[in-house]
């Protein structure tokens, strides 16, 4: 292993694909333009408000330097709106157009030229400050939830229009611009936390669904189409984000991810990486998500009642899929195929779409037939 | 580059009042965030207001105008003071806003349009 595991991540996922360095290249040249874009907006403001004092838009590079890391820190100023610092990000320092982004977030073009309008007019209404600041920690948790959120948009397109589970052009991006920002940031080993997840989810990506597009579950997956070497990338981050002792929630979901990287998944721990995880931050997800492995531990009506004291998940498909997954595995099909009802009607990924319909249908049938519980999903 | 950092706090949590144990804390930790920011040459102006039952909106709709009772928003945190400071960058301005002394409520950070401009 490199003493930089992330450049070296960052070095092998360039070379992935043609299209990929088609874009690479691209980016390389799109960054120091808009760069410059950016700050010329900002500075004219700045003269013409106060001739006398030199406009202060020339960001300091301290101890950042690469240029790519500065810009993501800037696009993840806090002042900022989620959706201003993702379009931000990945137009500056990801080099997308904005039709790229456009077409990734399956949004109109405006809508995207719309956000980067105004993200740029806040910048200078409000006087936001080109300049890396000295506490890095607050920026670096932002850009953290920012890469978060595209690699998420990626791997799991929550667009009906998307067509396909995974946009694997938006994973690989967040994988980059994580990587880049990993490495220069040592100090922030949560940042190597979301590298190793994003690998581990990436590693899969072959096999997650068939040929005819359609999902498979975690436990049906043909482990050969895994990507071993991938995964064998996201221990070696995340063995280096854990040796610098200061856990977060993204180290935690590294740890879980890597749990089902496994041959066999120590349920128990998974329990346990959960309890972690919300005392780290009450996440509803994470408590959903910590029922579902309760289920694997103490059987599913256990599980059942964690879920049934969720509240406020209500809109979430995953929380209906979970709750008649768990009622179907209980025996309960009548109510199973109900909770497959709402979540059919909450899923808007054509892939998860038709898996949902599939378990309804079944659920359905079993009702009717009062037939035995049958499989159940576990990675959506 | 001038700032209005509105406060606003939700009027239904204790507050110490004159008389009470921690009231003269209270008070002495609002004078050393207003000698805070004198001192840093940032300070412009700043008033505590009333409370929001005592507010008048005055509505107005295109040349008519109505006169009602209460605030012009309802909201569960309710308007009670400001501060204009003077800073260079919202970075700075936002590291004011940390620092005052609201106890739990929020900060609006506002820029000021530069009237120099007009």
């Amino acid at each position: 292993m490199p003493d930089q595991p992330a450049a070296w991540v960052y070095t092998v996922a360039r070379n992935a694909g043609v299209d990929r360095l088609r874009r690479e290249s691209a980016a390389q040249r799109r960054l120091s333009t808009q760069a410059r874009v950016l700050e010329a907006g900002t500075t004219e403001r700045l003269d013409s408000a106060s001739t006398a004092d030199a406009p202060v838009a020339i960001a300091e590079y301290g101890q950042v330097g690469d240029e790519q890391l500065r810009l993501m820190l800037l696009c993840c100023h806090p002042a900022l709106g989620r959706e201003a610092q993702v379009a931000l990000t990945l137009r500056l320092a990801g080099g997308l157009t904005t039709a790229e982004i456009a077409q990734a977030y399956v949004v109109p073009e405006a809508t995207i030229a719309q956000r980067l309008v105004r993200a740029k007019r806040k910048i200078r209404a409000a006087n936001i400050p080109l300049t890396i600041p000295a506490d890095l920690s607050e920026r670096a948790e932002v850009l953290t939830a920012v890469l978060g959120a595209i690699f998420n948009e990626g791997y799991l397109a929550h667009s009906a229009a998307a067509g396909t589970l995974t946009r694997a052009d938006l994973a690989d991006q967040a994988i980059l611009l994580t990587a880049t920002a990993a490495d220069a940031l040592p100090d922030e080993p949560e940042l190597a936390g979301l590298l190793a997840l994003e690998l581990f989810h990436r590693s899969r990506d072959a096999a997650r669904v068939d040929r005819d597009g359609a999902l498979v579950r975690l436990q049906d997956q043909d482990r050969t189409l895994w990507d071993r070497s991938m995964i064998a990338r996201g221990y070696a981050v995340l063995a280096h984000a854990l040796s610098r002792r200061a856990l977060g929630p993204w180290q935690v979901q590294a740890l879980i991810a890597a749990e089902h990287t496994r041959e066999r998944t120590d349920w128990e721990r998974v329990v346990r990486y959960h309890d972690v995880l919300i005392t780290m931050g009450p996440s509803t997800v994470a408590q959903l998500s910590r029922a579902i492995a309760v289920a694997e531990v103490d059987g599913p009506e256990s599980a059942l009642t964690d879920v049934d004291r969720i509240t406020g998940l209500e809109r979430y498909h995953l929380f209906h899929a979970a709750r008649a997954d768990l009622l179907e595995r209980s025996g309960r099909a009548e109510e199973a195929a109900l909770a497959w009802d709402r979540a059919a009607g909450l899923t808007a990924n054509p892939a998860e779409a038709a898996y949902v319909a599939l378990r309804r249908a079944s659920a359905a049938t079993a009702a009717r037939r009062d037939l035995g519980p049958i499989p159940r999903p576990r990675d959506f | 580059m001038k700032y209005l950092l509105i406060l606003a706090s939700d009027p239904s949590l204790p507050s110490p009042e004159p008389g009470d144990a921690g009231f003269e804390a209270y008070m002495a930790a609002w004078s050393e965030y207003t000698q805070a920011l004198t001192a840093a040459g940032a300070h412009h102006s700043g008033e505590a207001l009333q409370p929001a039952e005592t507010a008048t909106t005055v509505r107005h709709d295109a040349g008519a105008t109505t006169v009602m009772d209460g605030p012009f928003a309802e909201l569960k945190e309710h308007l009670g003071g400001y501060y204009l400071i003077d800073v260079d960058t919202l970075d700075d301005a936002i590291e004011w806003a940390r620092r005052v002394p609201i106890g739990t409520g929020s900060v609006e950070v506002r820029p000021v349009f530069p009237t120099d401009e007009f």
